[in-house]
Order: C-alpha cells, then sequence, then structure tokens
C-alpha cells in the first residue's frame, strides 16, 4: 500500500494509463507547459511531449468536440476542462454530443473519451467559480459520471474511465487534492457503477460522494464517540448510479441522510431520496434528510461562503434529525 | 474523370434529385416524422466535392444529408429505411433524417446542433493526425453556421495545430429563413479565412465540375499538410428550409431565377454539348433513378420496425 | 396605504385572543401607539396599541369575539381610501412566518419552502406514522390508534412499536404465565355453522317454551346417602351393562312423585287442564348437535332395572342416530340430568306441552350440620320448572318435599 495524496493519486493513473497505451493523451487549458492549474499533469509535457500532452486556446466546445473528434478515429483522449463551472461552455458537446452520438447512430460510434474537470466551493472564488452542479450531468442517459472520494478510488476510477469505450465525465474536487489515503501498489481498476460501503455502521445510513464523504466520515467519528454508528456509503458513480449497498443499508437502519455539496433542488439528494422511497418505503422509520448547499449563489465573503457550504455539523444535525 | 465518371455524376445527382422529391411525398402522406430538409438545388455540391476524396477522406456534414449520405456510396435503400425510421436504415432507425452515418463508408454524420460538429469535426483531424494518417476530413456546414462560436473554436484551433480539415460552407444564402447578410459581418465566408490566416476559395456551387476542380484542389492542399482550408460553394435551396416552411423570408421569383440554375439541368447540358452522352442515355439514367428510388421505398416499408429491445440498445458501448 | 391591524401574539403560546373591548370605533382618528382595543388571553387582559396611524376604517371583529393570533381585527387608513377586507389565511400567514422566523434557523437553508400557516381550519390528519411502523404494526396486528407515537410531531416510529408489543408481553408475563418476550397475537377468525334439523327445531321449541310458559323454580337439597348406598348395593350384583345409575332411581322416584301430583303431569289448555293418564317421564338426552328426550312410558309401574335398561337401550339409538319415533313420542314430564358433569344445580325450560320439568344436579360430599355437628354427608340438588298457568309454588315444593321421601328413602322405591 502507498499513502499519497489525490492529487498523486490522479496524476499517477494519467500517466500509467499515457505509458500503456499511446493512443491515450491529454488535451486542455494549461495542461502542458504550465503543468495543470491543478498541478495534476506536472512533468507530464518534458515526458510525454506537446503531441500527447496538447495545450489548447481556452475554448472548450473546441476541446470537449476536439476530444470527440479524436475519440470517433480511434484515440483515447483525457480532455480536461480547467473547472466544471467552465464545462456549461461545452455543454452542448458534454450532453448533447458525447451522450448521444453512439446511440443516435445506431452504435456506429464509439466514444472512448474522459473528461476530467474539478468542481465544488470554498475558496472565496465567487458564485461562477464555486459551482457542484454534478446532479445536471448525471441526468443524461449515455453520459457516465464519477466522483471519487478517496485516492484510491480517484485512480482505480480514473483508469476505468480512460479503458472505457464510453464517454466519462471524471469530477475532482478542488478542496480534496491534499486529502491522503492508501492506494494499492501496482496496476488495478476500479469499476464504474459500483458504490461502496466506507464505514460499517448499525444506526443511521449516510449516502454521500466526494466532498460529501470527507465530512461525513467525520461526522461519523464525531458520532461514535455519542455511541451512534454511522453507515456511510459512497456513491461513487453518479451515473451509472448503484443502490444495491445504499438500499442495504436503509433496509437495516431504517434511517438515512444524503450529503452533497451541490445544491437540495433537483438534486443528488433528491434522485437518492426518491429511489429509497420506491425500493424501501416500508423500512423507512423518518423521512430520508438531504444535506446541501443553501439555495444561493456562493458568496466571496469567507464567512458566508462557509456558511452556505454543508459542514460536519450540519451532518450532525441532520443525523440527529433522523435517529 | 473517364466519361463513364462523368455520367456517373450526373446519375447521382439525379438519384438524389428524386429521392428527395419522393421523400417529400412520403413525408406529406405522415410516413416520414420530425424534420426532414431537403437538398433540391445543392446536389452539385455534395455530388463534386465527395466525388474528389479518397475513400479514406472522411466526411460528416450538418443535418441536411441525404445527399451526402448518397454520395459517401450508402445505398438509396438504406437512407429510405432512415427516413421510415426502419432497424435496417443507415442508423437503425434510432437517428432519422438528421443522424445518417456510416463509418464503414468513411461518413460521420448528420448534426442536427447548428455548428457543434466542427468542433468534432477538427477533434477527427486531431486523431488521424495523431496517428499519422494521410486522410483529410472534410467537413461541410451551412453558412449560417459560421455565426456560432463552435465555427470559431474548431477553425482557430484546426488553424493553430495545423490540422488536415477541409472547412467546406454550402453557402445557400438563408439561414433558416434569415438570409446571410442578415446575420453574418462578411456575407462572403470564405472571408472569414482571413482572421485565421487561413487558405480559402470561393466556387460555385451549382456546377458539379467547379465543384469537383475546386475540391480537388483543396484537398490536395490539405493533404499535403498546408494545415486547413476553406472552400465556400454558393449553392440555393429550391425548397424550404425544411418540410413545412412557409418560405416567407424570401420571394417566389428569386426561387425561379435560381431554378434556372439548376445543377442538374446545367450539367445534363455540359454532357450533351459536350458529347459526353446522348438524350436517351441521359433519360434511361433519369428512369434508372426513378427505378432505384422506388425500389429503395419498397425496401423500406417492407423493412421491419426497431424492436422494442432496440430502445435500451447501444445507450453505452461497454453497458 | 391603508394598514391592516392584526390579532397581535401577545404570550409565547397564545394561540387566540378574546377581542373584549373596542376602545376606538369606525370613523375615529386614531396615531400609532396609541390604544386600539382590549384584548384577554388566558392569562390577562391586555391592552393593545394601533400599528398604524389614520382613520379606523373598519373593524373586523365584534366585541366577544375569539381571534386566532395573527387574524385581522381592524383596517386603518386615510378617510377616503378604497380598502379592502383581507381573508383570514392571507393576513395570517405573513405573521405566522415572522413568528416561525424569529424561533427557527432562516429559511434558506430549507429551499424556501413555504411556511405552514397554523391557523384555523385544518382538517384532522390521519395517525402519523413511519412506513416502517405500520408495517410492523400491520404484521403485530396493532391497532395504530392505541399506540403512543413520541416520534417528531407525535409520529408512531419503529421504537413506539416495539414499546407496545414488549408491554403486552410484559403484561402478559406479570400475570405469571410464561411467554417469550414479545407475544404475536394471532388473529382469530369467525366461523358459520349452518344449524342442524335438531338444533332448528330445539330452538323453535325452546324459545316457544319460554316466550309463552310462565316458568317458576323450586330448588330442594335431597341427602342421597341412602340411595349411593343401596345404587351401589345393587350395582354390586348385577352385570356390567344392567348397572344402575343414580337418575334411573330419580326417573323412578319423579314417577310415583307424579301419581301424588297429577296436576303436574298434565298440560294446559287455554280454558281447562288436560290431566294424563300414563305417567311418561322423558329423560333428557345429549346428542351430537343438540337434545333429545327419549321417553320411558309408564315409568311409575316399571321397576328400576327396567328403566334402566330401556332408558340406556333409547338413550344408545338416540346417540347413534337411530332412535325410533316410538323413542322420543308421549312424554308427559321430563326429567334432566346434569350431574355428570359436576353441576350443583340449574333450571331447566319446559317440554312443552309438559307442565313441568326436574333439573337434576350432581350428588356432592359436602359438610352438612346434624344434631349441632359438622360432618360430611352427600346431597343432591333437583330444581323442578313448572308452568305457573297449570300449578303454584306450594304445590311444587310440597311435590319437591314428597319427592324426597322417595329419593332419600330409596327402599320406599321398591315398595
Amino acid at each position: 500500500m502507498a499513502h499519497i495524496t489525490m492529487r498523486e493519486a490522479i496524476s499517477q493513473a494519467l500517466w500509467e494509463e499515457m505509458e500503456r497505451d499511446p493512443s491515450v493523451f491529454i488535451l486542455g487549458e494549461e495542461v502542458g507547459v504550465w503543468g495543470g492549474s491543478y498541478a495534476v499533469t506536472k512533468g507530464f509535457y518534458d515526458h510525454f511531449g506537446p503531441e500527447r500532452v496538447r495545450d489548447t486556446p481556452i475554448a472548450e466546445a473546441g476541446i470537449v468536440g476536439g476530444a470527440i473528434g479524436a475519440a470517433l478515429v480511434g484515440q483515447r483522449p483525457v480532455a480536461e476542462l480547467m473547472t466544471i463551472n467552465f464545462a456549461f461552455a461545452a455543454m452542448d458537446h458534454i450532453v448533447n454530443e458525447a451522450a448521444k452520438l453512439h446511440y443516435m447512430f445506431g452504435g456506429q460510434f464509439t466514444l472512448p473519451l474522459v473528461i476530467r474537470t474539478v468542481g465544488g466551493g470554498g475558496r472565496q472564488l465567487g458564485a461562477t467559480h464555486s459551482q457542484t452542479p454534478d446532479a445536471i450531468f448525471a441526468h443524461f442517459p449515455g453520459l457516465k459520471v464519477v466522483a471519487p472520494g478517496t485516492p484510491a478510488d480517484a485512480k482505480g476510477l480514473l483508469k476505468s474511465a480512460i479503458r472505457s469505450n464510453d464517454p466519462v465525465l471524471f469530477i475532482e474536487h478542488a478542496t480534496m487534492y491534499q486529502v491522503r489515503g492508501d492506494v494499492p501498489e501496482g496496476d488495478y481498476t476500479t469499476p464504474i457503477g459500483e458504490s461502496k460501503i466506507q464505514r460499517a455502521g448499525k444506526d443511521v445510513t449516510i449516502v454521500t460522494y466526494s466532498k460529501g464523504l470527507e465530512i461525513s466520515m467525520k461526522a461519523s467519528d464525531q458520532l461514535a464517540k455519542e455511541g451512534v454508528e454511522v453507515e456511510v456509503v459512497d456513491l461513487r458513480s453518479l451515473r451509472p448510479l448503484d443502490m444495491g449497498p445504499v438500499l442495504e443499508s436503509f433496509r437495516k437502519t431504517n434511517r438515512a441522510v444524503v450529503v452533497e455539496e451541490g445544491w437540495k433542488s433537483f438534486g443528488v439528494g433528491a434522485e437518492i431520496a426518491s429511489r429509497i422511497y420506491e425500493a424501501a418505503f416500508d423500512y423507512a422509520d423518518a423521512p430520508v434528510k438531504r444535506v446541501a448547499q443553501d439555495e444561493v449563489p456562493l458568496p466571496y465573503n469567507r464567512t458566508l461562503e462557509q456558511a452556505a457550504l454543508p459542514q460536519v455539523d450540519d451532518v450532525l444535525a441532520a443525523v440527529r434529525e433522523v435517529l | 474523370m473517364n466519361k463513364k465518371e462523368m455520367l456517373e455524376l450526373y446519375h447521382e445527382m439525379v438519384l438524389i434529385r428524386r429521392l428527395e422529391e419522393r421523400g417529400a411525398e412520403l413525408y406529406q402522406q405522415g410516413k416520414i416524422g420530425g424534420f426532414m430538409h431537403l437538398y433540391i438545388g445543392q446536389e452539385a455540391v455534395c455530388t463534386g466535392l465527395i466525388a474528389a476524396r479518397q475513400p479514406n477522406d472522411r466526411v460528416i456534414t450538418a443535418y441536411r444529408d441525404h445527399g451526402v449520405a448518397i454520395s459517401c456510396g450508402i445505398s438509396a435503400n438504406e437512407v429510405m429505411a432512415e427516413l421510415l425510421g426502419k432497424a435496417t436504415g443507415t442508423s437503425r432507425g434510432k437517428g432519422g433524417s438528421m443522424h445518417m452515418a456510416d463509418t464503414k463508408r468513411n461518413f460521420w454524420g448528420g448534426h442536427a446542433i447548428v455548428g457543434a460538429h466542427l468542433p468534432i469535426a477538427m477533434g477527427m483531424a486531431l486523431g488521424d493526425a495523431y496517428a499519422n494518417r494521410n486522410n483529410v476530413i472534410i467537413c461541410m456546414f451551412g453558412e449560417g453556421a459560421t455565426n456560432i462560436g463552435f465555427f470559431h473554436e474548431a477553425v482557430n484551433m484546426s488553424k493553430v495545430w495545423n490540422l488536415p480539415v477541409l472547412w467546406v460552407c454550402e453557402n445557400n444564402v438563408y439561414g433558416m429563413g434569415t438570409a446571410v447578410e442578415r446575420a453574418s459581418a462578411v456575407s462572403s465566408i470564405a472571408t472569414k479565412a482571413r482572421g485565421y490566416d487561413m487558405p480559402s476559395e470561393r466556387a460555385d456551387g451549382m456546377d458539379v465540375l467547379h465543384v469537383y476542380q475546386a475540391a480537388k484542389k483543396a484537398i490536395e492542399a490539405v493533404r499535403a499538410g498546408n494545415g486547413p482550408f476553406l472552400l465556400e460553394l454558393t449553392t440555393y435551396r429550391f425548397r424550404g428550409h425544411s418540410m413545412g416552411d412557409p418560405e416567407r423570408y424570401r420571394k417566389q421569383d428569386e426561387v425561379k431565377k435560381w431554378e434556372q440554375s439548376d445543377p442538374i439541368g446545367i450539367y445534363r447540358g455540359y454532357l450533351l454539348e459536350n458529347k459526353i452522352a446522348g438524350v436517351k442515355a441521359l433519360d434511361e439514367v433519369d428512369d434508372l433513378a426513378t427505378h432505384e428510388v422506388e425500389k429503395a421505398v419498397q425496401f423500406a416499408e417492407a423493412s421491419p420496425e426497431p424492436t422494442l429491445e432496440a430502445l435500451y440498445e447501444n445507450v453505452y458501448a461497454d453497458g | 396605504m391603508a394598514e391592516t391591524v392584526t390579532m397581535p401574539k401577545l404570550g409565547f403560546d397564545m394561540q387566540e385572543g378574546t377581542l373584549v373591548r373596542w376602545v376606538r370605533t369606525e370613523g375615529e382618528t386614531v396615531n400609532k401607539g396609541d390604544i386600539l382595543a382590549e384584548i384577554e388571553t388566558d392569562k390577562a387582559t391586555v391592552e393593545v396599541e394601533s400599528s398604524a396611524s389614520g382613520i379606523v376604517r373598519r373593524l373586523l371583529v365584534d366585541q366577544g369575539e375569539v381571534v386566532p393570533i395573527g387574524s385581522p381585527i381592524a383596517i386603518v387608513g386615510t378617510k377616503d381610501e378604497k380598502i379592502e377586507v383581507p381573508s383570514a389565511a392571507e393576513a395570517s400567514a405573513p405573521s405566522v412566518e415572522r413568528a416561525a422566523a424569529s424561533s427557527t434557523s432562516p429559511p434558506a437553508r430549507d429551499g424556501g419552502a413555504a411556511p405552514v400557516v397554523a391557523t384555523a381550519g385544518h382538517e384532522a390528519l390521519p395517525t402519523k406514522a413511519s412506513p416502517l411502523a405500520r408495517r410492523m404494526a400491520r404484521e403485530a396486528n396493532i391497532a395504530l390508534g392505541r399506540v403512543q407515537g413520541t416520534g417528531p410531531g407525535g409520529r408512531i416510529t419503529r421504537k413506539d412499536i416495539e414499546t407496545t408489543i414488549a408491554g403486552g408481553a410484559s403484561r402478559v408475563a406479570d400475570a405469571g404465565m410464561s411467554t417469550e418476550p414479545s407475544v404475536r397475537i394471532t388473529p382469530r377468525n369467525d366461523a358459520t355453522v349452518p344449524l342442524s334439523k335438531l338444533r332448528q327445531a330445539i330452538a323453535r321449541r325452546m324459545t316457544e317454551s319460554k316466550s309463552t310458559v310462565p316458568h317458576f323454580y323450586v330448588t330442594h337439597e335431597y341427602k342421597v346417602d341412602s340411595l349411593l348406598d343401596l345404587r351401589e348395593q345393587a350395582n354390586s350384583v348385577l352385570q356390567a351393562d344392567e348397572k344402575l345409575s343414580v337418575n334411573d332411581f330419580v326417573i323412578k322416584a319423579t314417577a310415583l312423585c307424579l301419581r301424588e301430583y297429577p296436576n303436574l303431569n298434565s298440560v294446559f289448555q287455554g280454558d281447562q287442564v288436560l290431566r294424563r293418564g300414563a305417567i311418561n317421564v322423558g329423560v333428557a338426552v345429549s346428542v351430537e348437535g343438540g337434545l333429545l328426550t327419549v321417553v320411558c312410558k309408564d315409568a311409575d309401574q316399571k321397576p328400576v332395572r327396567q328403566i334402566s335398561a330401556e332408558v340406556k337401550a333409547m338413550a344408545g339409538r338416540a346417540r347413534s342416530g337411530k332412535v325410533h319415533p316410538d323413542d322420543i313420542d308421549g312424554s308427559t314430564f321430563t326429567v334432566s340430568n346434569l350431574g355428570m358433569f359436576d353441576v350443583e344445580d340449574f333450571g331447566a325450560i319446559i317440554n312443552p306441552p309438559e307442565a313441568g320439568i326436574l333439573a337434576v344436579g350432581s350428588a356432592r360430599q359436602v359438610a352438612v350440620v346434624e344434631k349441632g355437628e359438622v360432618r360430611a354427608g352427600w346431597r343432591m340438588k333437583a330444581t323442578i320448572a313448572v308452568d305457573h298457568r297449570v300449578s303454584d309454588g306450594a304445590e311444587a315444593a310440597q311435590f319437591m318435599q314428597t319427592l324426597a321421601k322417595y329419593i332419600e328413602t330409596p327402599l320406599s322405591l321398591f315398595l
């Protein structure tokens, strides 16, 4: 086992896949010479060269469209959108082209592309640079959307995404790059579309992913001291969504809290809660509670921003409510 | 080109014309649904352009794609079956009029979001260049698409990276109901290439041989590694933007005037004048084309609908 | 701009107030802060100030009316402006919202959900129970209405059902019976049994008897020590299938007694009484699905042994469904014996058209007082039911006394 950061895990996955498969190449803004705005591709340019680590103009539609085209003709591009906030400028290519081309043409087109991007708030970057619109992308059949919460999952999922023949949106979190975790040595992949129990418990189920996992685990440690054993289910994939472990846990604990950084309205929690009620209504001893961001654009001021974002205390309060 | 090849160009244009006319009838009978954009009047563009390509050159276009499909070598049967939504269609009935494709014949669709396929075309060129293949991407689009951001991003990137893309603008004067001078800062699209320091040319899209010659030159220039090229072909669509277009934005006088320049008529005249073919031979080709289209309609009508299971097929490649 | 004055919340838990007295009337000028009305809460009467300045355009409630907090009570505005009388819901919503906002966290976090309007007029809600609790209650056959909910808003949760189940089990355990920790109640279903012909007949005849014949009852306790001794002696020399029962003696005794009381061996016939000549003692025999009365004819003339044999045979036929019409026809007085069931005494229903029936209990060893001393003795109670149209208490009592002669000195049955 290696004990590395999320950044290192993602970087390693990319590096190893590029070494392994010459059709894998990276394109995006500042990925090459700059080394990546989050330093994920630091060192890549010198090693792999400008053809395989391709700096692009500021042209998100061009980046994603370009990745689509390259994928169509047999390459495995890993496009980077500097932040998920900029993904909107490529919305058509992500949800209208990448998600649909394989289907619309009767399976003739294969799109083995990955779009890596970064979401989340908490760094006082203002409303347009701080969003977590994951649920929007997870809405579209034809696209796969993953968002790891641990370095081990990040490395395994990115490898799976790159090796997948489907378009995968790989969502990283801006404030989790330095999170450390154990990562298996050697080559391994983590399957896309599988949830994982990150912490076993019997009193209440927390369903979460990405940054939500971090605060949920902290809340669970606190709750354990009070004698409450929380079971934390990490979704890891938003589409395909694996409800198996979630429902199994819910049938055991009869109460659930969904923790996400996006907004509550029309968010991930709305989907999870619905599916819990559809499949396990008679096991519910309390309504499913959702912890999410306040329904406001995220402000610059630090206190206000932190107040709007879900914190450990919010998770604690929600768990206590359902107990 | 030899006589046979030249006659084949005529056949292709007439086939496309008959296909479109028959398609319009079927649409009005309610057998074709959704949107349908007819290529009538523009036949010389796809015919001349694609005749100039090598088989390994890729073609991608927007939604006015039936003629392009035929020129790429897809049978009238498959085109008609796709129009009727049958399982034997180019896209197994899942795409419809706007989304025909056949990767085996290097036809990459059939795209409905205006301008969105341009970055994809640029990407295909990127991918081919990455693999050191020596092919050209022929990307067709209307003049309306040159005003959307995707055009700028794609063309710019193709030039920055020196990619082998032939940008072909079919300037048929109208972007839906908006004439080019109302929508674009410059009405001659070839002019826009200057903004990218990209070579360009403007040719008469109603004359199939002019198109062929201009295309041949441009394709080879691109293949030679000179980077992207913008070829503007001026043309005109004799029918509306799509079925059901009441055409309030243009006068019928204008349409009639352009119909004098019917590409099929022009080429027919050329063949007769230069004694490449006689009236009888050309009439036979006309009849053959009509017959082919009828067989295509029969094929399509007799073909099965996709099964209900097909609804869930091909959402993902990996499942 | 006219302003609506609403019933203010004057206390933490105030839900409504009574408008005791308007201090200002319609048309009067009022300044913000002036006393507008006196309002009574359940704690005190309070003077309430106007929240607006202007003319009192409209007083919306009468003196003495009880008004929920937040409801509009008056409109204050300028003299001539057009005013609209607000509906209760409109004006009450904002003040409830304010009240809610002051006591909870800001609504923004909750996604802007509309606050609940706590005004009058909400319908009764169904029992609040979590889906899990409902399922558990269903499976354990517990009525939700009986469960105390301790969840939010009084919701019944799993815990509450578990408590209810455990409570039921512990009550049973307290009663000293051994049970499992939680008793599982099995629902018992009703069953429909069609009436047999016999049962229908009994139902008909007994209803007729009880509702038309005025019954009265006389009970007598008989000393049966001698009877039992005699029986024992007799049975010691009889074969197994000939053994005499106590009832055989009673039948003979009754028959002999009826010779002396022919009035009880009769039939009421409206304006006359038919005294039957023969003394045919009916003997009630329990059969499957009911009761049959087999008849020992001329019992007074037959020896006990014969009575016993006949009754045995007829009862046997009755029980096996092979009864002869003769067996059950012609009874003039019935004897019904429940002695084999440890019955002290009971009252029987007369078999119409007879005039009486003797109900015989068990022979029991009881404490008796003889010559001032308590000792053990055998006693047997019998109760006669008599048709009061034919006879009276005195005669019946005398009959029972005379019967004692035969029962308590059983040798008299053989003389």
